[in-house]
């Protein structure tokens, strides 16, 4: 195997053992989404507590790069405030993993990546329009997720 | 002509793209064939040549160059009923796809013959190109989508078939000639005959048969046929739907426009004689005479030989991915009953991480869903990996995926 690599020690292992893993009965926030092309597929749920994230959990099924990454979100965004979360950005979570090359060299594994990112995106900006009556926050997520990738 | 493997192996000759390297150097082996075949430079110089010499559009101006392009388009449709031995050219429709011809008949033919109450019966393994056009018609329409379920070896419960029949009110049974994922090729005849029995109309998604075995419209009987070119060395965009005259002549134009009309009035139109009626619009000229020389290129070498390399392939890559600890296959155990597709899982790798490890070492295949979403829920799976074979494919890429299959095992610790 040549180039970038994808399938390091770290995502291997995450694949094997996601983290936050599993569903949260009556979440605050759920989101389901999926990629047409491979049928990758996950649930997000979050739990907010005075615009905290206090849970998050996901589960559906997916390629390695997929499971890792969704793992990494949970991971990075448990116990933080929607006003950052909100601004949260892809390379964040891609450099996180090593990943940011993927951008450039694969556009079909890129949506592996960044499924759990888009699902957390357009879960949030419900929640800013419905439960916060923010719309500007809301527009600018519902954008953001639209043009993910 | 003999049809050794020396020569499968020296028609490699003939496809540019096989001398391709990818992924740093490495020799492709391609293993894709189930969603697009390779080109011939015999099929790709007939394009060329094409807009080189003749360009032009067909069916209306008298010059020396539209004459040309007329004769050389109506030439494939000839070639096409003789290829699927059919008396009338007539009934062969251009289109652009297996999906599109599938399309037109559910819109053309269902518009006026089904109705609130009549089913639709399909199968659990179907391309989504032959389940969505019939769950439009019946949501539409108020009626019924029926599948025929499959078994454990991914053949078909045709038993289902005769209940579906006993109510009367099936009108059409859509069912493909071989499955894309399985591979299980459909005893298309007991389920025609059946129907014929009923007086129930059925269409077959040959996609995946006519580049692969010889089919004989005549002998099969079936009111409607599709397929697809680029599936069986021709270029892509172009399709044929083949439906009985007496059934054609009396549907519904699919689409409005230019070539479809005798006479255009303010508020009325006459339609044009067949098969034109089904033609709206400028079609694709030099594809679909590029399509008459993939056929030329298939009729040499012969579709029994064709059909021979194949199940010997087949064959052979049951036996030796069998072998290989962790996978798992899918369909019928019995070579003779599938066509040259395997689909497999390998331990609990997601196929989209196979595919992307093995696409290192040049092997393409296709991992996903297989535009067959019904058929991975029935099987319980996300995804599979597929490996589709054709004319040029050879034993030593099956054992180079193989090979490659290795490691996945490593980069997974398996």
């Amino acid at each position: 195997m040549s180039g970038d690599p994808i399938y390091t020690e770290m995502i291997i292992e995450y694949s094997r053992n996601p983290s936050n893993y599993g569903k949260i009965d009556e979440p605050h926030i759920h989101r389901h989404d999926s990629n047409p092309l491979c049928g990758d597929s996950i649930d997000l749920y979050l739990n907010v507590d005075d615009k905290k994230i206090t849970d998050v959990k996901f589960d559906g099924k997916g390629c390695a790069i997929c499971m890792a990454c969704s793992s990494v979100l949970t991971e990075m965004i448990k116990g933080k405030d929607l006003d950052d979360v909100k601004k949260f950005e892809k390379d964040e979570l891609l450099s996180e993993l090593g990943l940011e090359h993927l951008i450039k060299t694969s556009p079909v594994r890129i949506k592996c990546a960044l499924l759990s990112l888009k699902a957390l995106k357009y879960g949030i900006y419900s929640y800013f329009a419905e439960k916060m009556n923010d719309v500007e926050s809301a527009g600018n997520l519902k954008d953001e997720a639209a043009n993910l990738y | 002509m003999q049809a050794t493997s020396e020569t499968f192996e020296s028609l490699r000759n003939d496809f540019p793209v096989l001398e391709r390297k990818v992924r740093d150097g490495k020799k492709l082996v391609y293993l894709d064939n189930a969603a697009t075949t390779q080109k011939p430079i015999q099929v790709i110089d007939a394009i060329s040549d094409y807009y080189k010499n003749n360009n032009s559009n067909i069916h209306r101006a008298v010059h020396a160059l539209a004459e040309e392009s007329t004769e050389a388009f109506e030439q494939t449709r000839d070639k096409v009923a003789e290829f699927l031995n059919t008396k009338d050219s007539q009934e062969i429709i251009f289109v652009k796809g297996t999906t599109e011809a599938i399309n037109l008949v559910a819109n053309a033919w269902g518009r006026d013959n089904v109705k609130e109450g009549d089913i639709i019966v399909t199968t659990e393994y179907e391309h989504h190109s032959n389940i969505v056009p019939w769950q439009l018609l019946t949501q539409d329409k108020k009626a019924q989508l029926k599948y025929i379920d499959i078994d454990d070896n991914g053949e078909l419960m045709i038993d289902q078939l005769d209940e579906y029949l006993s109510t009367g009110k099936v009108k059409l049974v859509a069912f493909s000639h071989v499955s894309n994922v399985l591979g299980t090729i459909t005893p298309a005849k007991e389920i025609i005959s059946k129907c014929k029995n009923a007086g129930v109309k059925t269409l077959i998604d040959g996609a995946q048969a006519v580049p692969h075995m010889k089919v004989d419209l005549t002998e099969l009987d079936c009111d409607f046929y599709a397929f697809s070119a680029h599936k069986m060395l021709g270029p892509t965009g172009v399709g044929v739907l083949w439906a009985k005259k007496e059934i054609l002549e009396k549907m519904i134009p699919y689409q409005g426009g230019g070539d479809m009309i005798r006479e255009v009035h303010k508020y009325e139109t006459t339609w044009n004689d067949l098969p034109y009626k089904f033609e709206a619009g400028t079609p694709n000229i030099a594809d679909v005479i590029g399509f008459k020389t993939a056929i030329e290129y298939l009729q040499k070498i012969g579709m029994e030989n064709i059909r021979n390399h194949e199940l010997e392939l087949t064959k052979y890559a049951l036996e030796q991915m069998e072998k290989v600890p962790g996978i798992t296959l899918y369909g019928t155990k019995e070579p003779k009953k599938r066509g040259g597709v395997v689909s497999f899982n390998f331990n609990d790798v997601h196929p989209h991480d196979v595919g992307t490890i093995i696409d290192k070492d040049g092997v393409a295949i296709r991992s996903g869903h297989h535009c067959a979403q019904v058929l991975m829920e029935k099987l319980n799976v996300a995804a599979t990996n597929r490996a589709s074979f054709y004319i040029y494919t050879t034993k030593e890429e099956i054992d180079t995926l193989i090979i490659a299959l290795q490691n996945v095992a490593k980069v997974f610790k398996l």
